[in-house]
Order: structure tokens, then sequence, then C-alpha cells
């Protein structure tokens, strides 16, 4: 088979290829369309997926998540597709079941390499018990894939990023820096080995591991970044989330890869939308900003949770760690901290 | 020495950089039109211990690479 770099044919990859959230604010937030009873989290509420009341009990989740290749090896992008794409249905605390492809390919490419990204995907998908069951293509200069997925989840137990409350511990379940790291990859500055590996982890455990245990919001770290996400979480909830700097766990090498101007674009695009939404100490360095706006790909579960819950929690699934708590609403939804 | 980087997006910017610092260890202006490019490249030099000093016109900054 022919020997393509993958990622020398894309300008950005990952969640770091999403349009900056200013831009996506200003153009859709006050289009207007027909409510359905049914619809309970929907367009205008910035969660992760859309939730459909069946009536039975039970809710319908769907989402639809795809990028272009950020890793050269086209089993492993559509492993990161495809644990990135079902992520968005276990951070509503549902169950993914059904999945269509969406995949962009370029009639140049060797067409093998779209088969070998697909048997990552279904290896993936198997992985969470999920089927695959059509798709769509298209023919697109870039490479580009992902999922369009269905859960489901009763409706008693679906979490959204809006039930946060004071005195709630925030809890992440996989490290931060997946984009600093991929973009000193692309460079050729560092395998990146523990942020692919990372990326390839589905969120089935982290969610499964809150089993019994009170959640009340939840979404996750992908594009936006960590202070996005959190953001979208505390405005939606009506409160504020204070987190610790020195809590938070970042892969190997990834303040390195900011040290040295390995920071993805979304970065600069983040931090122009959410500065007057997050409070940072002043003596922050540069370094350490890139660190809080750069965007991850794939990256775990924000739960904000009681603190009981929240040491069970941490201490049946030790890839989690806590990272700061909740309070009243203050001037800024997100408060960093040392 | 001059460097061009116009067109071109992170980190490639950096790469490109980067080698021609290995060739001018001296120093050289670098062409960017993009911000993130900006930000990166200067980072990538004070980070090897360089001063910058950036001058904006054009659309496109240059960033003047010393030590």
């Amino acid at each position: 088979m022919e020997k393509v770099k993958l990622t020398s044919l894309v300008r950005s990859s990952g969640c770091n290829a999403k349009l900056p959230p200013g831009d996506l604010h200003a153009a859709l937030d006050d289009l207007r369309q027909k409510k359905s009873e049914y619809l309970i989290e929907g367009f205008e509420s910035s969660d992760d997926a859309l939730v459909y009341d069946l009536a039975d009990g039970r809710v319908l989740i769907e989402t639809v998540d795809f990028f272009p290749p950020m890793v050269d090896d086209p089993e492993v992008f559509g492993e990161i597709a495809a644990a990135n794409a079902l992520s968005d249905i276990y951070a509503m605390g549902g169950e993914p079941k059904i999945a269509m492809s969406l995949m962009c390919f370029p009639s140049c490419l060797d067409i093998k390499i779209m088969r070998r990204i697909m048997e990552g995907a279904i290896r993936k998908t198997e992985e969470a018990g999920v089927v695959i069951a059509g798709g769509h293509t298209l023919s697109d200069r870039e490479p580009k894939f992902g999922l369009a997925v269905t859960g489901f989840a009763d409706k008693d137990s679906v979490w959204t990023n809006k039930g946060a409350k004071a005195g709630d511990s925030i809890v992440l379940t996989k490290k931060l820096g997946v984009g600093l790291l991929m973009t000193a990859h692309k460079a050729g500055e560092t395998e990146a080995v523990e942020a692919i590996a990372q990326m390839r982890k589905l969120n089935k455990e982290a969610k499964e591991n809150a089993s019994g245990l009170e959640i009340h919001a939840a979404t996750d770290v992908t594009g936006f970044s960590l202070i996005g996400h959190s953001y979208e979480a505390a405005y939606a909830s009506g409160v504020s989330a204070v987190i610790s700097f020195e809590r938070l766990r970042y892969l190997e090498g990834a303040e390195e890869a900011a040290r040295y101007g390995f920071v993805p674009e979304g970065r600069y695009t983040n931090e122009d939308y959410l500065q007057d939404k997050v409070s940072i100490p002043s003596d922050f360095s540069t370094a350490e900003r890139d660190m809080l706006f750069s965007p991850e790909t794939s990256g775990g579960l924000l739960l904000f949770m009681p603190p009981e819950d929240a040491a069970v929690y941490i201490k049946r699934f030790s890839d989690a760690f806590i990272i700061g708590h909740v309070v009243e609403k203050q001037d800024y939804p997100v408060i960093v901290t040392r | 020495m001059r460097l061009d980087t116009s067109g071109y997006s992170c980190p490639e910017p950096v790469i490109m950089t980067k080698k021609a610092l290995k060739e001018n260890p001296a120093g050289l202006d670098v062409i960017v039109d993009n911000r993130a490019s900006k930000e990166n490249v200067t980072r990538y030099a004070k980070a090897l211990g360089y001063n910058v000093a950036i001058e904006e016109g054009n659309g496109c900054w240059t960033l003047k690479i010393s030590k």
C-alpha cells in the first residue's frame, strides 16, 4: 500500500479544527427553529448531544463529530475519531448503540487507506458495543472522518451540563496537553506516544464507574479547552467553577511544547472567546495560559459531583482526579487559582 | 537573512524558523501572516534565548530575532 503521511494532507487536525467558538455563537445564536416537545436538550443548550424523550422512561441521545487526522496511521486515526465521537454519548450518561460514519476522502489517495480508517473505527466501536450501520462518503481535498452516534439512557439518569451545584467537586478523567503535544508531533518533535494512547481510550469506563453515584453535571473536554468546557457547564448551571492549576495533570512534555511554541491555533481563538469569562492570576506564565486554553482531542469526562461521591469515584477509577470545586455564582464563571 | 512564512499555518512556521536559525545562529527576520504564527515563532525564539522585536505592517508582522 502507498505510504502516505495523513497529517501532511491537512491544515489543522483533531478537535483543533473546530471553528472558533465566538464565530459560531455570532453566526448561530439567534437562528430560529420550531420547538419539539420531546426534545429535552437541543440546539440552544451548548450540550454535548441532543436528548429526545422516547416517552417510555428512556431517552435517545444523538451526536455527530468528525475531523481531519492528527496521526499518520489510518487505523489509529479511525480509532481516535470513533473514541472521540462516542465520548459525547458517555458525557450525557448514555450508552452508545449504533453509529453511521462520515468520511471525506481525497480521490488521489489509495482507497485501502479508507478501509484501514474504517477498520480502526470498527475495532473501537466494537469495544464500545456499538455497530456502524452505514454512512456517507465525499470526495474532498483533505481527509476527514468521524461518526454520528445514537445512544440511549433512562430519562431520570441522563447527565446534562447544567446541574452543577455549589459545593460540588470537579473531576477530570484524562490528562491534559493533547493539543500541545500533537502540534509538537506534527512538527516531528515528539512521538507523543502517551497522548495518542490516551486519545484512543474510550470514556466508557469513566462513565460506567459513576454508576450509583450522584452526577450533577457532566461534559467532555475537547476543542474548546478545559477552560471553555468548564465555562459552558458553569454558565449553564448558574454557578462558578474554581479550578486549581496545581491539581491539573498534564501529559509529559506538554509544558515544554508550549514553551517552544508548538501551540495549536485554537488556543488563541479559545482565549479570545473566554478571556472575559475566566479569571486567571496575573503571575501565570504564557506557557501556563497555553496549557489552560489549548484544545484537547478525545479528552476526558468533566464531572461535577458531591465531594463524597467524587472521593468514591476517584478510588474506583484511578485515571480520574479532582481539579477543583463549584461555588455560588461569582463575577467570573471560571476562576483559576494556583 | 529574511524568512517569509506567509501562507503557512502552525506548526510549519516554527519548523521553518528552527531550520533557518540553525543556519543563521546570530538571528534573522521572520515574516508571519497570522497571529498564531506570530505568537508561536516568538515563543520558540525566546525559548532558545533570543530577543524578539515585532514590527507590524501590511497585514503581517516581521519578527526581528537577535541574540
